[in-house]
């Protein structure tokens, strides 16, 4: 029986012919992730374990990004843990304030994932890497831990469903919009435990950034990861980023999978998800009049360069709801000093949002725009949980960077053709 | 091994934020941590549960995030089992390299409610309600997942096998 693009990386990973969903298996890793929440937790349990070197320093990333700059003393002493931590085993790939960005945009940025590469990350959103035809995969500190110390993780292999995009997407419609479409079709457990796996003629008009969109929303279905095939964009993408050899697997025309979803790419629409799960979605014009209190453009799911456009060319000439706080926060210092070459910071400050440095940030309630009680946010993050944004009576609309600059503007949640 | 317990109850898709909130993940200490488990979900959570309570939900208990901190405050707060319908998988695994034992039985979800006495017994799998004098049967973990928790987590399974 064929494998799909997944398991032929994890078979190749773990030194195996084939494997099948269900086998248990333990596989080498290209690189490990962790951040100033996770990073510090796995640290402490690799020491108390009675670890104390690491299985490759060139192959561990440590990047401060979630309440740095350090929002408070609390946060500074885990970024401290972090910083002597990665001094002590003299860990490459560490990236702090000045340096860093969201570790799920930095780290294709900077190279550290390719085509055919195994990546876990002691973050949810490490499916990101599935972009690149990767197999990318959110795991805890101890496995994390585990990871740094042996160079080795344990995996369940997964099936999986295949999405078959055709079309292309009307102006305006994102990755963003397909990922909430699909969320909201098989809801945040459709694909528990299961790869989701992206192929079609519909694939190739989509942007590296819609594609990294997309997978990193894959954990927001419950998936294990999502994956995308490997084409003249990736390796675009790549090109100047990526100095070793890579794999681009492919999955077997007799691969099996659980389920096959066909998706129009030109027939979505610009959709919301409503509090307090991804998969409470709509299309904008279901909607009804909901009037915001900030907008929220940024972080790993829509915190690229793409995204910036996008909202940019929706401000350049007007101004944002008095009524709205907008928060703009480009996810890594190229995009931030690309929207500076390009003129989008103009724009934004013009229209009277902020810019601000690299971080996570109010995705997560840490920092950087806490909402008040019975607040509402349109954010272009991932999650839409009770309290995830601040008190648990305020609510967070997730959307694109069009709608949630056009939401700005208007001072409810909107379209960016109903501006004037 | 056994539990015994009370139940605290919830319903699909209790997330990690919800378990513990993100804005506490600054806080090192796990004890410190653990004042805040449920906090968003059950107010009351801390003040009312018993070491050994027993906390039982229903579809894909522990979606989100990656935290650890989430099994983590469960487990430092003494819950002694996590029962339920389905679990998130990054949840799962964290609840399994850290020691908390958790167990996924779909009709024990459904069969048990707030404040029923349960126990189990992690040998056969056997969930009993003695509240309601019902019992559930939960699948077995496949052997390698046994060593893991025979071990006492992740990290010490694998320094046992000489990692």
């Amino acid at each position: 029986m064929g494998m799909t693009m997944t398991q032929k990386i994890l078979a190749k990973h773990a030194g195996l012919d084939s494997v099948c969903a269900g086998q248990l298996i333990e596989a080498n890793v290209d690189l490990t992730l962790a951040n100033d929440i996770t990073g510090p937790v796995a640290i402490r349990e690799m020491e108390k374990a009675g670890f104390d070197k690491v299985f490759d320093n060139t192959k561990i990333a440590l990047v401060m990004d979630h309440f740095a700059p350090n929002k408070d003393i609390k946060s500074a002493e885990q970024c401290l843990e972090c910083r002597e931590f990665a001094k002590k085993h003299g860990i490459v790939n560490f990236y702090d304030v000045g340096a860093m960005g969201i570790e799920h945009a930095l780290l294709p940025e900077k190279g550290l994932t390719a085509p055919g590469e195994l990546i876990i990350g002691a973050d949810s959103h490490t499916c990101t890497y599935g972009a690149l035809g990767a197999f990318s995969t959110g795991v805890g500190s101890t496995d994390l831990a585990a990871g740094m110390a042996t160079g080795k993780a344990w995996f369940k292999v997964p099936s999986a469903i295949k999405f078959v995009l055709k079309g292309q997407l009307r102006p305006w419609v994102s990755g963003k919009d397909v990922i909430l479409h699909i969320i909201g079709k098989i809801g945040v457990d459709g694909a528990l435990y299961k790869s989701m796996e992206f192929v079609g003629e519909g694939v190739s008009s989509l942007s590296m950034d819609d594609r990294f969109t997309i997978c990193n929303m894959a954990i927001e279905a419950g998936a294990k990861n999502g994956i995308f095939p490997v084409d003249d964009k990736t390796m675009a993408y790549i090109k100047d980023r990526v100095h070793r050899d890579v794999t681009a697997f492919e999955a077997d025309a007799d691969a099996e999978y659980e389920q096959t979803i066909e998706i129009d790419l030109s027939a979505l629409g610009l959709t919301v998800a409503c509090p307090h799960l991804p998969e409470n979605t709509k299309t904008i014009d279901e909607l009804g009049h909901i009037e915001i209190q900030q907008s929220v453009i940024g972080s790993c799911t829509n915190g690229r360069i793409d995204d910036m456009r996008a909202a940019a060319e929706i401000l350049k000439g007007r101004k944002v709801n008095p009524n709205v706080r907008t928060i703009v926060i480009p996810a890594t210092q190229e995009v931030y000093l690309q929207c500076i070459e390009e003129g989008l910071t103009k724009i934004f400050i013009q229209a009277g949002a902020i810019v601000s440095t690299p971080t996570c940030g109010p995705c997560l309630g840490g920092h950087m725009g806490i909402l008040a009680h019975g607040e509402k946010s349109i954010s272009t993050t991932n999650r839409n949980f009770v309290g995830r944004m601040g008190h648990i009576s305020s609510e967070i609309y997730l959307a694109s960077p069009a709608v949630a600059a056009a939401s700005a503007v208007a001072g409810y949640i909107c379209a960016p053709d109903e501006l004037k | 091994m056994n539990a015994k317990g009370r139940v605290f109850k919830y319903g699909d898709n209790v997330d990690t934020d919800v378990i513990i909130p993100a804005r506490y993940l600054n806080i090192a200490d796990p004890k410190e941590l653990a004042t805040h488990a449920m906090e968003d979900i059950d107010a009351e959570f801390v003040k009312k549960m018993r070491p050994g309570d027993i906390v039982v939900a229903t579809r894909n208990f522990g979606c989100g995030s990656s935290r650890e901190h989430a099994p983590l405050v469960l487990k430092e707060n003494g819950v002694s089992c996590v029962i339920a319908a389905s679990f998130a998988r990054i949840f799962y695994r964290n609840a399994i390299n850290i020691g908390l034992p958790i167990l996924e039985c779909e009709a024990a979800a459904n069969g048990i409610d707030d404040g029923d006495t349960v126990s189990v017994n992690f040998d056969t799998g056997v969930i009993t309600n003695e509240t309601k004098g019902e019992t559930y049967q939960a699948a077995a973990f496949p052997p390698f997942i046994q060593s893991i928790i025979k071990a006492g987590g992740l990290l010490k399974s694998l320094k046992e096998r000489g990692e």
